[in-house]
């Protein structure tokens, strides 16, 4: 579907590259106001487009196959254990996977709200109040946007530890609520979208600070901060190594430390590749159903940036 | 705007009791079954675990189960040093126990009576649970004794037969090359150190030891050098692969038959079962090839025990149930069949395996095999820093195995016995050279 999308740019070529992979999309945008797309750029997106999907259809391909089909038969081959490999998967230590899946859902729902509604009145805070030390937490900020989350998992497991909440559902949840990178772009959003004329007028009217941003400042903010919660929910849905760090107990495993360990099971016992290329393959179903969902204000969102900025 | 708020830290509140309640299966408080949780990869290690929770309403075991070897280790290794997090129990592999044991991870079971346990296992699993010592750190769950393994139909096809020798396995290498050049009679893995490792024990290496309070390192002595030299030479004439095993290209070989052979340990029947199906019954196994036909002899690849932390309340219940999963016939029986390990307790063993493995059911003495090898393993110690040598193998080996030279092989066991000696001092040990 996003491969037509790509060839024919008027339908609309956002859905493709959101829903496909994470690029950059300035060159289907500008194709917009051109009805006649070039052959080179077409050529172009078209490869650009083989090159990202073609992982998904070996996945798709290769989750039809079993044990030993995989490695006799050619790549692109189906074959007709797709169903098989699903009641395998699904029967796998009694149904461990689902719990895993559910598990997956919790981290990055509750996870993803939580981090955007923090994010949100932090960026508030920042674009629309001066205090003292202002910048120097901005700044801070900054950095870290720049320190990437995997180098934080070891020392945030040993404050865990101190509390005694390792191996817990806390202990994956409470570290991702803060992203500052979720908080700098509420930051912008907040200063693009919410005029501090509006939030006068509020306070001229006696609304309290709490209330102004709940019923004023968030609907205003509302398109910028599903992509907030985008963002957040795709890193925690992929998140391996704190969960991986943080969790002994099986039943608290989000899907990518479980399929870790069906792959990894020490050189005596083989790997569970049929399993673990199922368990990969419907992993990334929600993340695309929430890609077509949230699509909308997404868009709404991006043309926002692109007039604001 | 109240409302609102406040429904909202109500959803919260009822989102953090239903976590808390979600995740509140500690260790028991002083009424009720004691509960102990057991990190382990073992396959099915948790069906054995049931068997004991139904005779023991009082000791309640949870398996958890763990990313195989290594990240276990580590992930436990963070856990001691966080100071909380740590299991009850955890499988741990022979070569991990010194390492364990530096970081005070392991409790001592001789203060738990593990002393009487001696007579159940062979001289060298023993050896490797005490470090030769008076301290016992771990029980022997499984051993992994090596052998060859290869593809009956291919070798009886040429009118050819197993190696007895290292040296008829080199002419028979030569001669399935020659035969058919897309078929190999093995791969030297620079990826899997183990493997080495279990080759070099065989030739009667010896890579750490204790001399008085100081450690010792032999790596780069004749033992090893022999193997190398052997390896680096079949490499070079290109009659062995040089690429590594588990990848996808070595399991397409098995399944086609461009793989011949395959030096392994007695868990081999999982693997080729589980990667290569539609080869059962094709395959058969003997004993490694020997450096010296009059003194056979093998090494170890893989092998487990199951020892208990430092962090357990509970060690005396711990040891109560280790000693049954890995000594009880009952026990070592569904060790054996349930989770396909070959268990450590070797008259139990011997009685619980009388059957080839499925994938075997051509070669009807399988396990009389693997019984005669089991009893050459050769002893062998492991240091501190076994993740160093180890990772020193694969990156020398690597470079080795793509240069494709002898002489690379050689210089690559110089350099894994300089790193591994030069982190021993780095870490705080007194090496002597």
């Amino acid at each position: 579907m996003s491969r037509s999308a790509l060839e024919a740019p008027s339908s609309d070529p956002t859905i493709a590259a959101s829903a496909s992979a994470p690029a950059p999309t300035p060159t289907s945008r500008s194709l917009l106001g051109r009805p006649k797309a070039s052959p080179l750029s077409t050529t172009i997106l078209i490869l650009g487009a083989v090159y990202c999907l073609f992982p998904v259809l070996w996945v798709v391909m290769a989750a039809s196959k079993d044990g030993g089909e995989l490695f006799s038969t050619f790549t692109l081959a189906p074959s007709g254990n797709f169903f098989n490999n699903i009641v395998e998967l699904s029967q796998y230590r009694g149904g461990l996977y689902w719990r895993w899946m559910l598990n997956t859902a919790l981290y990055a729902g509750v996870g993803a709200l939580a981090s955007t509604w923090v994010s949100a009145i932090a960026g508030y805070v920042l674009a629309k109040f001066t205090f003292p030390g202002k910048s120097t937490v901005f700044t801070v900020l900054l950095m870290g946007v720049l320190v990437p989350g995997v180098i934080l998992a070891i020392p945030q497991y040993f404050l865990m530890a101190q509390i005694g909440l390792t191996n817990t559902y806390w202990s994956v949840l409470l570290p991702q609520i803060i992203s500052p990178y979720g908080i700098y772009l509420s930051r912008i959003y907040a200063a693009g979208s919410v005029p501090t004329e509006v939030i006068e007028a509020a306070r001229t009217e006696g609304a309290r600070e709490f209330s102004i941003f709940n019923r004023v400042a968030l609907p205003m903010m509302g398109p910028g901060l599903v992509t907030i919660f985008l963002f957040q929910f795709v890193a925690i849905w992929n998140n391996f190594m704190l969960p991986y760090i943080m969790l002994g107990d099986d039943k608290l495993f989000p899907i990518t430390v479980g399929l870790s360990g069906l792959l990894n099971q020490g050189a005596s016992v083989p790997s569970m590749y049929t399993l673990v290329i199922m368990g990969a393959l419907l992993s990334i179903i929600p993340l695309i159903a929430m890609f077509l969902l949230l699509q909308r204000f997404w868009k709404v969102d991006l043309a926002a940036g692109a007039v604001k900025a | 705007m109240h409302r609102i708020f406040r429904s909202s830290a109500i959803a919260a509140v009822a989102a953090a009791a239903l976590l808390t309640t979600g995740c509140s299966a500690g260790s028991g408080g002083d009424s009720g079954p004691v509960e102990l949780s057991y990190w382990a990869w073992a396959p099915n290690l948790e069906q054995v675990v049931e068997i004991w929770n139904e005779q023991n309403p009082d000791i309640q075991v949870t398996v958890n189960k763990q990313d195989g070897g290594d990240p276990a280790i580590t992930k436990l290794l963070t856990a001691i040093k966080a100071g909380s997090g740590a299991p009850d129990m955890i499988q741990a592999e022979y070569q991990k126990i010194a390492t364990l044991v530096g970081s005070d991870a392991l409790a001592d079971l001789s203060d738990q009576g593990a002393g009487d346990l001696e007579d159940v296992f062979s001289e060298g699993d023993w050896d490797q649970v005490t470090l030769g010592g008076d301290a016992i750190y771990a029980i022997p769950q499984d051993t992994a004794p090596m052998m060859f393994f290869y593809r009956a139909d291919i070798l009886d096809s040429l009118g050819l037969t197993a190696p007895t020798t290292w040296e008829e396995y080199a002419e028979l290498a030569r001669a399935v090359h020659t035969a058919n050049p897309d078929q190999l009679l093995g791969t030297f893995s620079a990826n899997d150190a183990g493997w080495f490792t279990g080759l070099a024990q065989q030739a009667d290496a010896e890579w750490w030891g204790i001399d008085g309070e100081a450690w010792t390192v032999g790596v780069d002595e004749e033992p090893t050098q022999k193997v190398a030299e052997y390896w680096g030479g079949l490499v070079e004439e290109g009659v062995i692969g040089n690429q590594p095993m588990y990848t996808p290209e070595w399991n397409a070989g098995l399944n086609d038959g461009s793989q011949v052979g395959w030096l392994s340990a007695v868990w081999a029947p999982g693997v080729l079962s589980g990667n290569a199906p539609d080869t059962a019954g094709l395959w058969e196994a003997a004993p490694m090839p020997q450096w010296d036909a009059d003194e056979p002899a093998t090494g170890n690849w893989g092998g487990s025990t199951t020892a208990v932390t430092t962090q357990s309340e509970h060690p005396e219940e711990a040891m109560e149930f280790i000693t049954w999963l890995n000594t009880d016939p009952e026990a070592v029986t569904a060790l054996a069949d349930v989770s396909g390990v070959y268990p450590a307790a070797q008259e139990a063993a011997a009685e619980a395996l009388t059957t080839a493995p499925e994938f075997f059911s051509n070669q009807t003495d399988f396990y009389d095999v693997v019984a005669e090898v089991a009893e050459t393993a050769n002893p062998f110690t492991y240091g501190p820093n076994v993740n160093v040598a180890y990772s020193a193998y694969n990156d020398e080996f690597a470079k080795a195995a793509d240069a494709k030279t002898q002489a690379a092989f050689i210089e690559a066991v110089t350099q894994m016995q300089k790193i591994t000696i030069d982190d021993l001092k780095s870490a705080g040990f007194t090496v002597k050279e």
